[in-house]
């Protein structure tokens, strides 16, 4: 307790710089949430809202962003938990390479991405030398585009994923799990879906929500693939309108807000709390 | 791994192989959706016009005008947005971990830099286009209150410090969280060893805390240059594309061959992803020196 009462002496700056950071923080906010309350001339009210709510564009783009969400969400978690799982269980020595991999999205930024996959995926692709096609150009079909889209959207929230899980795998036994389901006599499939996931959903919560947070404002690869997402449509609409953009930019971080919020509650401020120890 | 064999009596041993299949799915998609376009990248940033072999665009990278002025004013932008906001943002890392501010502002902070952090894009360059932009909240509130004209002085929120000012808004939440468990990682004995040494508090900040926190500080603020050096959107939907910095560049070259030569435009976009890996590479060595102290 000494030792506290010694650093209250140096909190005046402590203070300064928080206080200075919560400005900076705040005032866009607070900026935007005013201007998005004036469409009206000396009106304080919710127009720009309404307006923004009632064009059915909006609703179209910010179903579709959060369509690709979770299904970017749930690919994901297909993808990478049997995965994790695996690789914890039986091959260690894979370890190395798929958190080189996992961590590979952060040296290819989306531009970069976008750009490989448009010049690979917008013509055929065959088998060299041969002429035969496998598979016709994914961008020319909105199917193609769409799967084209989420898998990107894979790539781009797979350092959180991966992340997230495997450190969720960390605090539970799965080596016992795994043995224990065995010999009840259950089979793979169902040791993964009915004991390993609901062991580590905390952690696949907040890769989750991670994700969500990421693909809902997306700009960079709907925008190149040609996706009416949300991010798209909210730089459309900055371009011909002043004051629903505002409103659409506040709600938009209310969401993130919830988002990282609600992580904050399913992991009890894990991570953060490195003080603990 | 022989005690782990006897311990699961249960599962037997399959071949090493069989193993591994069960991680195919995962590098497939590794190779489908990472390595190929990467690869196409890579590959075609060697080819000329006639899909000859050259070196050629890599040699172009340094002599083409429109490239090294994207190239330099990206770096500009990164360095001064990691250093300013490196700085800005270990200080309030400071604030809410020794600093001895009361806990809830602590779990406050830290929740607000998570949201921050994730906060890019066309929303946010909206938010200070309300703020900073020609009619905007600040701007007018500076004008009116204290005759301060921000736009008469030369500032200008479609340049190069304002999207830096931008930028900063996701530049020092990251900072903060990464450099809180950093903070956190120093410990109570080292402090109350260098005061019964008789160390004076600035001693022991230059004398122990920074030197066993530098290497996290470097490592961290390397992580923020990559942060801003890849950011596209938020610089795209303030601009539309009038600040030429290197992500926008290359985005002017996905939609339409501005520079005449497709190999150049993949050299460009290799460009971009080499000095990505430096930094990555930089980070990752810099925090295995931190760790060792650090824990």
């Amino acid at each position: 307790m000494n030792l506290l009462s010694r650093f209250r002496k140096f909190s005046f700056w402590s203070w300064v710089w928080f206080i200075l950071g919560a400005l900076y923080f705040l005032i866009p906010l607070y900026a935007t949430l005013r201007h998005s309350l004036r469409m009206e001339r000396d009106v304080i009210g919710f127009r720009a809202y309404e307006r923004a709510f009632a064009d059915p564009s909006f609703l179209e783009t910010f179903l579709l962003s959060n369509l690709l969400a979770v299904a970017t969400i749930i690919a994901s978690i297909i993808l990478i938990v049997p995965t994790a799982y695996w690789i914890r269980l039986r091959v260690p020595e894979a370890r190395r390479i798929t958190e080189f991999i996992t961590l590979l999205p952060f040296v290819v930024p989306a531009i970069i991405l976008v750009f490989g996959l448009i010049r690979i995926y917008s013509s055929p692709i065959g088998i060299p030398f041969t002429g035969i096609n496998l598979l016709q150009p994914l961008t020319t079909t909105k199917l193609g585009t769409y799967t084209l889209i989420v898998a990107g959207y894979m790539v781009l929230a797979m350092p959180y994923m991966y992340r997230s899980v495997d450190t969720g795998m960390r605090t539970v036994d799965i080596r016992t799990l795994t043995e224990a389901a065995q010999s009840l006599g259950a089979s793979w499939f169902v040791i993964v879906t009915q004991v390993i996931l609901p062991n580590i959903r905390s952690a696949l919560l907040s890769g989750a929500l991670l994700t969500f947070a990421i693909v809902v404002g997306e700009v960079t690869l709907a925008s190149f693939l040609g996706v009416d997402a949300f991010g798209p449509y909210l730089f459309l609409l900055g371009q011909h309108r002043a004051y629903e953009p505002a409103a659409l930019s506040f709600v938009t971080f209310l969401l993130t807000w919830f988002a990282m919020g609600l992580i904050q509650l399913v992991t009890g401020g894990q991570g953060q709390a490195a003080g603990a120890h | 791994m022989a005690q782990t064999s006897l311990r699961m009596p249960v599962i037997k041993t399959p071949s090493n192989l069989k193993n591994w299949l069960g991680v195919t799915p995962f590098f497939l998609f590794a190779i489908l959706f990472l390595a190929l376009p990467s690869i196409y990248l890579v590959q075609g940033s060697f080819l000329d016009q006639n899909d000859q072999f050259t070196f050629q665009n890599y040699k172009d990278l340094f002599t083409t005008p429109l490239i090294v002025d994207a190239f330099k004013l990206s770096i500009q932008i990164s360095a001064v947005t990691a250093i300013v906001g490196g700085i800005f943002g270990f200080l309030l890392a400071y604030a809410i971990t020794v600093g001895g501010l009361p806990r809830s502002l602590r779990s406050a902070l830290i929740t607000f830099s998570g949201v921050a952090s994730n906060f890019a894009g066309v929303p946010l360059a909206f938010a200070f286009i309300a703020t900073l932009g020609r009619r905007g909240f600040l701007t007018l509130l500076l004008k009116d209150t204290y005759g301060i004209d921000l736009y008469q002085s030369g500032f200008d929120l479609y340049s190069f410090a304002g999207l830096s000012a931008i930028y900063m808004f996701f530049q020092f939440p990251l900072m903060v969280l990464i450099m809180v468990p950093a903070l956190d990682g120093l410990k109570r004995e080292w402090r109350e060893a260098a005061e019964n040494l008789g160390a004076s508090n600035l001693q022991y900040w230059t004398r122990i805390a920074l030197p066993v926190l530098l290497p996290s500080i470097l490592g961290a603020m390397i992580l923020l240059f990559g942060n801003a050096f890849g950011a596209y959107a938020t610089a795209y939907a303030l601009t539309g594309g009038r600040l030429p910095i290197i992500t926008i560049q290359i985005g002017a070259q996905i939609r339409g061959d501005v520079l005449h030569n497709p190999g150049l435009g993949y050299a460009m976009a290799m460009g971009m992803v080499i000095i990505m890996a430096i930094s990555l590479a930089g980070y990752s060595w810099l925090q295995k020196i931190s760790e060792r102290w650090l824990r």
